[in-house]
Formats: C-alpha cells, sequence, structure tokens
C-alpha cells in the first residue's frame, strides 16, 4: 500500500466507525444533520472538491462531480422529507470510495505482481578492475568489455563466455526449467540466471541493446497497443456516462410533470428525483475500464512467463481467433540442422565410409559437410588429405591416405563413369567413390523435432481447424514429413517469394473471422511474418530481425508453446467478454430496477462497487496460464 | 519525434480521458496513456519543441483530471 492507499482505508474506517456510531445517538433536527456531516465530510471531502474543481473546467460528466450530485441530492431529500435517513447518502459515498480504493490497491498489486515475473532487469555488471570486482550500472557498459557474473547473479548483457563454465537458467526468459549448459566460447544471453560456475564474459552488445532490455520494452509496451475490445470500451465509457445522466435528468422531470399535468396525479418529486439520484450512482464505468485493460495487461503477463511474447493487446485478441496455421517447416517443426540418417550399399564399415566422407568434405563449409563431420565426431586430421578439388554444385574429389574418393550426387558419379545406385528414403544423397568403384551412399535429412507431432495434435485440440506446411524442400521430403505429423495441407518446392504468395493465397480461402497465423523460424522470413494476420516467430531468443517482425515471439524453439499461445489468448479474451457482458448487464439490470423504484440506493452501490471487485478479480484470474 | 513520459493517475477511466486531452493539445500529432504500465507515449509534430508542448498536455490533462500528474 502507498502513502495515499493508506489515508483512504484510514478515512474509509474512521467513516465507518462514525456511522455505525452515530446509529445509536438518538439526536433529532438540525443537530442530527450536523453530527452525520461529519462522516460524510470526512469520507468525501475530496470527491466535493474534485467535483467542484470539475465545475471550473468544464467537467459536468466526472464521476466525481455526479457521486456529489448524487450524495448531496439524496442528503437534500432527507432533510426535504425529514426523514432524518443520512445514512444512505453517507453509505453510497462510503462504497463508492472503498471500491476505488480496492480498484488502486488491486492494480498495484497486479502491476507489482506482473513485474515480479518480468523480474530479469539485472541491477549491476561486476567489472574486474585491478583484480577486485566493482558493481557498476549495466548501461555505462561498453562494447567489449569484460564482465563477471558469479553464481546467482543474473547476465546483465549479452556477450560471449571467455573463461568458466555453467548452468543456466533460463525460465524466466523461455518458461522452460531445463538448465542450459555454456562453456568457453559460447554466446550468452542477458538474462538467465548464472547457477554453478563464476563466468568471465566479453560483452557484444550495449544494455539498452541487449535481450533482456528488448524483452522488456516490448512486455512494457504491449498494453499499449490496444485491442478492439479496450476500443470498444473506452468508445463506450464517453458514451455511458453522459447518457446515463441525461436520463436521470429526464427521470427526474418527466414523470412527474406527466402525472401532474396529464394524469392529474400527486407528482410525487420526491420519489422520482430519489431514482434520478439513484441513477447517477451507477453512472460511473470504472469496473469496465479497469477490468478490460488490466485483463490483457494480466494475460500478456502470464503469457510472458510461459516463455510467450506477444506484443500487443490486439495480437493477444487476434490469437485467440486463430483457425488456420502455417508453419514454414525449417526450423519449426524440424531442426533446420541436418543428420546422417543412413548409409546404404556400402562395401566397407559404416564408420569407415563416413570417415572418408568428413576428410574429403573437410574444406568446405556447406551445412552438409558439416553435418558428416559431426556424424564423424573426431578431430579431422588434415595432413590425410590432399589434392582437394571440389565441383561445384556435383561433390568433391579429393585424395585421403593416398586412395582416390569421390563424394558427390549422382551427376558426379555419372560423370566419373562409376555406375550407382539410387536410394529410396528421403533426403539429400552423397553417393561414394573409393578407388574408381561404387562404395555405397550416405542420407542426409533434416530431423524433425521430437515435440512436433504432439504440437500438432495440441493445435488442433485447440481448435485449428487446418494446419499448414510451406517447405522450400522436395516434394518427396515434404510429403512424409507432414504424412508423420498428421498436417492437412503441404506446399513443396516453393522459393522465398512463393511462401509470400502461398499464404495470401490461405488468407483469401479463408472464411472471414478465422485469422492465419504464420510461423517462421525468424531467418528469411519477415515478409510472410508480416502478411499473415499474426506472425509467430520461434526459437528468436537473441535474434533480433524476429522479434522485430513478428507479432508474437516464442522464446524456445518448442513448437508446442503455440497451441499453448493460443489457449492463453483464448483464456484471456474469454475472461474479457465475461467482465464486457457482465459489467454491463448487471448496470442495465440496475437501471431498469431504479427506473421502476425496486432499487434503492443502497443496492446501485453495492452493484456497483461490488461489480468492480468481482471484474477485477476476475481479470487477475488471466494471469495464471500454468496450466494450460 | 516520440517520447514516453511517466504519469500518475488513479482510475482508468481518467487515464482514458487523459488520453483525450492530450491528443486534442496543440503540436501532439499522437498519444496513447498506457495506465497499467502508467505511462503516456505522445508522438509530436514536427519542428515543436516537445517540452514546450508537454507543458500544454499537462495543463489540458489537468482540466479533465486535476488529480494527475506527468513527470516531464
Amino acid at each position: 500500500m502507498n502513502k495515499k492507499q493508506k489515508k483512504m482505508l484510514a478515512r474509509i474506517l474512521i467513516a465507518a466507525a462514525l456511522l455505525v456510531f452515530l446509529n445509536f445517538i438518538p439526536a433529532k433536527g438540525w443537530l442530527r444533520f450536523l453530527l452525520y456531516l461529519a462522516p460524510y465530510l470526512v469520507i468525501g471531502y475530496d470527491i466535493l472538491l474534485k467535483a467542484a474543481r470539475g465545475v471550473k473546467n468544464r467537467q459536468v460528466f466526472d464521476e466525481c462531480f455526479l457521486m456529489a450530485v448524487a450524495t448531496v441530492g439524496a442528503i437534500a431529500l432527507a432533510l426535504y422529507e425529514k426523514s432524518g435517513d443520512y445514512t444512505e447518502a453517507i453509505a453510497v459515498m462510503l462504497f463508492y470510495q472503498i471500491g476505488e480504493w480496492f480498484q488502486s490497491y488491486a492494480v498495484g498489486k497486479s502491476r507489482r505482481n506482473i513485474s515480479e515475473l518480468m523480474d530479469i532487469r539485472p541491477d549491476y555488471a561486476n567489472v574486474e578492475t585491478d583484480g577486485r570486482l566493482e558493481k557498476t550500472d549495466p548501461d555505462e557498459i561498453e562494447i567489449g568489455t569484460v564482465i563477471v557474473v558469479q553464481p546467482g547473479e543474473k547476465v546483465p548483457i549479452d556477450g560471449i563466455v571467455l573463461e568458466g563454465a555453467s548452468s543456466l537458467n533460463t525460465s524466466a526468459l523461455t518458461g522452460e526449467s531445463l538448465p542450459r549448459d555454456v562453456k568457453a566460447g559460447d554466446e550468452i544471453i542477458s538474462g538467465c540466471i548464472n547457477m554453478t560456475g563464476v563466468l568471465k564474459i566479453r560483452t557484444t552488445k550495449e544494455f539498452g541493446e541487449s535481450t533482456v532490455s528488448k524483452i522488456l520494452d516490448l512486455v512494457e509496451n504491449a498494453t499499449s497497443r490496444k485491442s478492439r475490445s479496450e476500443d470498444f470500451i473506452s468508445k463506450f465509457a464517453r458514451v455511458y456516462t453522459p447518457a446515463v445522466c441525461c436520463a436521470a435528468l429526464a427521470l427526474a422531470f418527466l414523470p412527474p410533470l406527466v402525472r401532474m399535468t396529464a394524469l392529474g396525479m400527486n407528482p410525487a418529486w420526491g420519489s422520482w428525483i430519489y431514482r434520478a439520484l439513484t441513477f447517477l450512482v451507477i453512472s460511473c464505468p470504472c469496473a469496465l475500464v479497469i477490468s478490460i485493460p488490466l485483463s490483457f495487461f494480466a494475460g500478456i503477463g502470464g503469457a510472458s512467463n510461459a516463455g510467450v511474447l506477444v506484443k500487443g493487446s490486439n495480437y493477444l485478441e487476434t490469437l485467440s481467433q486463430t483457425r488456420i496455421v502455417v508453419f514454414d517447416k525449417t526450423g519449426t517443426l524440424t531442426q533446420g540442422v541436418f543428420e546422417v540418417n543412413g548409409i546404404h550399399h556400402n562395401e566397407m564399415e559404416n564408420e569407415k565410409l563416413i570417415e572418408y566422407a568428413a576428410l574429403a568434405e573437410s574444406a568446405s563449409s556447406h551445412p552438409i559437410s558439416k553435418s558428416l563431420q559431426r556424424a564423424y565426431g573426431k578431430e579431422i586430421d588434415r595432413s590425410r588429405v590432399e589434392d582437394i578439388r571440389e565441383i561445384s554444385g556435383n561433390g568433391v574429389i579429393a585424395r585421403v591416405d593416398g586412395r582416390e574418393v569421390a563424394a558427390g550426387n549422382d551427376k558426379l558419379m555419372a560423370s566419373l563413369g562409376i555406375p550407382y545406385k539410387n536410394c529410396r528414403s528421403v533426403g539429400t544423397i552423397i553417393h561414394m567413390a573409393v578407388d574408381g568403384s561404387y562404395a555405397g551412399h550416405i542420407v542426409i535429412s533434416d530431423v524433425v523435432k521430437p515435440r512436433a507431432g504432439e504440437a500438432v495434435k495440441a493445435l488442433k485440440k485447440a481448435g485449428v481447424q487446418k494446419v499448414v506446411m510451406l517447405t522450400g524442400d522436395a516434394k518427396r521430403v515434404a510429403d512424409q514429413v507432414s504424412a508423420s505429423l498428421g498436417i492437412d495441407e503441404v506446399y513443396s518446392e516453393l522459393l522465398p517469394g512463393d511462401k509470400v504468395q502461398k499464404v495470401e493465397e490461405l488468407l483469401k480461402d479463408k472464411t472471414d473471422n478465422a485469422r492465419l497465423a504464420f510461423v517462421g523460424d525468424g531467418i528469411n522470413d519477415a515478409p510472410v511474418l508480416g502478411r499473415a494476420d499474426i506472425g509467430i516467430a520461434m526459437g528468436a531468443m537473441g535474434s533480433d530481425a524476429a522479434i522485430e517482425a513478428a507479432d508474437v515471439v516464442l522464446m524456445d524453439d518448442d513448437p508446442v508453446k503455440i497451441a499453448k499461445a493460443i489457449k492463453i489468448s483464448r483464456k484471456c479474451l474469454g475472461i474479457v467478454y465475461q467482465n464486457i457482458v457482465f459489467a454491463i448487464g448487471i448496470k442495465l439490470i440496475c437501471l431498469a430496477l431504479g427506473a421502476l423504484g425496486l432499487a434503492n440506493m443502497w443496492l446501485a452501490i453495492f452493484a456497483d462497487v461490488g461489480v468492480m471487485v468481482i471484474a477485477v478479480l476476475n481479470a487477475i484470474r488471466a494471469l495464471f496460464v500454468k496450466k494450460l | 519525434m516520440k517520447k514516453t513520459y511517466k504519469i500518475e493517475v488513479d482510475c482508468a477511466n481518467c487515464a482514458n480521458k487523459m488520453e483525450e486531452a492530450a491528443k486534442r493539445t496543440d503540436g501532439v500529432k499522437d498519444a496513447s496513456v498506457n495506465f497499467m504500465m502508467l505511462k503516456m507515449h505522445v508522438e509530436f509534430e514536427e519542428g515543436r519543441n516537445p517540452r514546450e508542448v508537454m507543458q500544454e498536455v499537462l495543463k489540458n490533462c489537468r482540466k479533465v483530471e486535476d488529480d494527475c500528474e506527468i513527470y516531464i
């Protein structure tokens, strides 16, 4: 609680105590009025002052002004009718203030909760000077400085590990609880918590450009991009208060005048004015106006805690309407790293063949030769290789341990005049020939992520109607992957430009209220990310381009998170709609009951404050997304 | 030019009113108030001095909600 809230709480308690105490005092007439004025002023003096200032600034539809009119009116009526019932006016003011107090407390609390969830902002960086560690403001650290991160500390700035090995806790960034191991030479991103060993890091970015700053900036500004529901509510609020006030005015004067002139009945001014004042009590749109942004704020906070960064309330809204999910295969459903998947028709041992292939390809930095070297797994002894000739687009011929090794595609084999065997497996085929005779082939293919199948199933379960895969790979590869994962539609052999076109076609074909999400790995797919209704980049930790281009960023590369993101957005939007319907519904019911004279001010203020409390509590529910 | 200011305001509706008031101020191209983060983003028109414009913004905001603060 801050100072303002404490003061308010004290005023609420004093006024309530006074009110209870006065109930036991049998004062009559003016004395009673003066006695009751005390709690009224204690609880409502600031409202009255604000109302007066509002009138000066010509803000008649200000809540304070309306509350002042309603309560002063109720007191005046009590005086006029000599009923001596001042409790009602004071209670209205009291509950109004309780409501305001609760709202400010709840909002402050959830602000703190969410900043705790996102508690990744480092306070300092350790710089070593003359053998001593000095705590420095991360903002002042220049690129290339060597910083020291001790166990238990946060990595303040992105960099490269120079010395030391440790496990990192990345859960605040990715929602992933498994620690990640780093050693010298590895890149390290800010926001992780160093758990075991001391690390020396050379920074590669400034603090403002580091991952942690970018993420914080993104999450903090996310609620500035307002959703359609929020726009609706602020428009509604703008109309609601004046409308209710006009209705109140009409209610105060029209029925009595009609009764008096047309029906010749007693005008019953008192009762109609009372009903009008009841209207004013319900005129504050606060419950609505607070609960909608609060729901989005909590939803975005909860999502970022689960490793899903949503860049704006509007994207959360769109995400919840996603019916079609389009994957760019590489890097989302598959790992985007090639691996040796099979060795066929070989004369010599598998290891020997791989060894020859790796050695022959040792001069190349192509992903395929990298994967051969990985499969070989041992240090490459370049002195065993000589006479390397790369035949562009076909393969390599080299002398390994004195034997002539040729590794490449079927064209290479054909040009050497060596008969080769075709392969039925899916992937890139490397034929091998040793000393002029065929030695078998190696199959290299992209590996499907272990959770990719589960991810597609989870999406279907979350209400996605169609899962589409786009890829630049050969049709055979694409068909096999999609069949194994249960994907509905596949488009293969696409150039990067074709992907935009395909997405546009899909956008044209879908129904109007279905939204299309495109999932990419953030590399080279910025145009498609931008073209889809919602662009999701995954595995984007540290990739600036992806964070820039996408609307939703998955911090790790687990495809199951997409379904989770959709579920989080559904829950959040569900809460938003509940709050809109509930708050507007209750208000309308109260207005109707008030107009009919069935609801008194007590009920009105209870409804008003009660709706707000429930709506705020409901909104905070959006924060809890762990179990989705 | 765009700038972000920290603000202090109690209720969400008041924040909406401040946003409206800021948008109407001369020299402001666009403004948005983020009640949850208590921040005001203001985009100024070309060639205007943000310091002077913000004085006006504050004055206009005080008119609609006198209990607000913008830390300029």
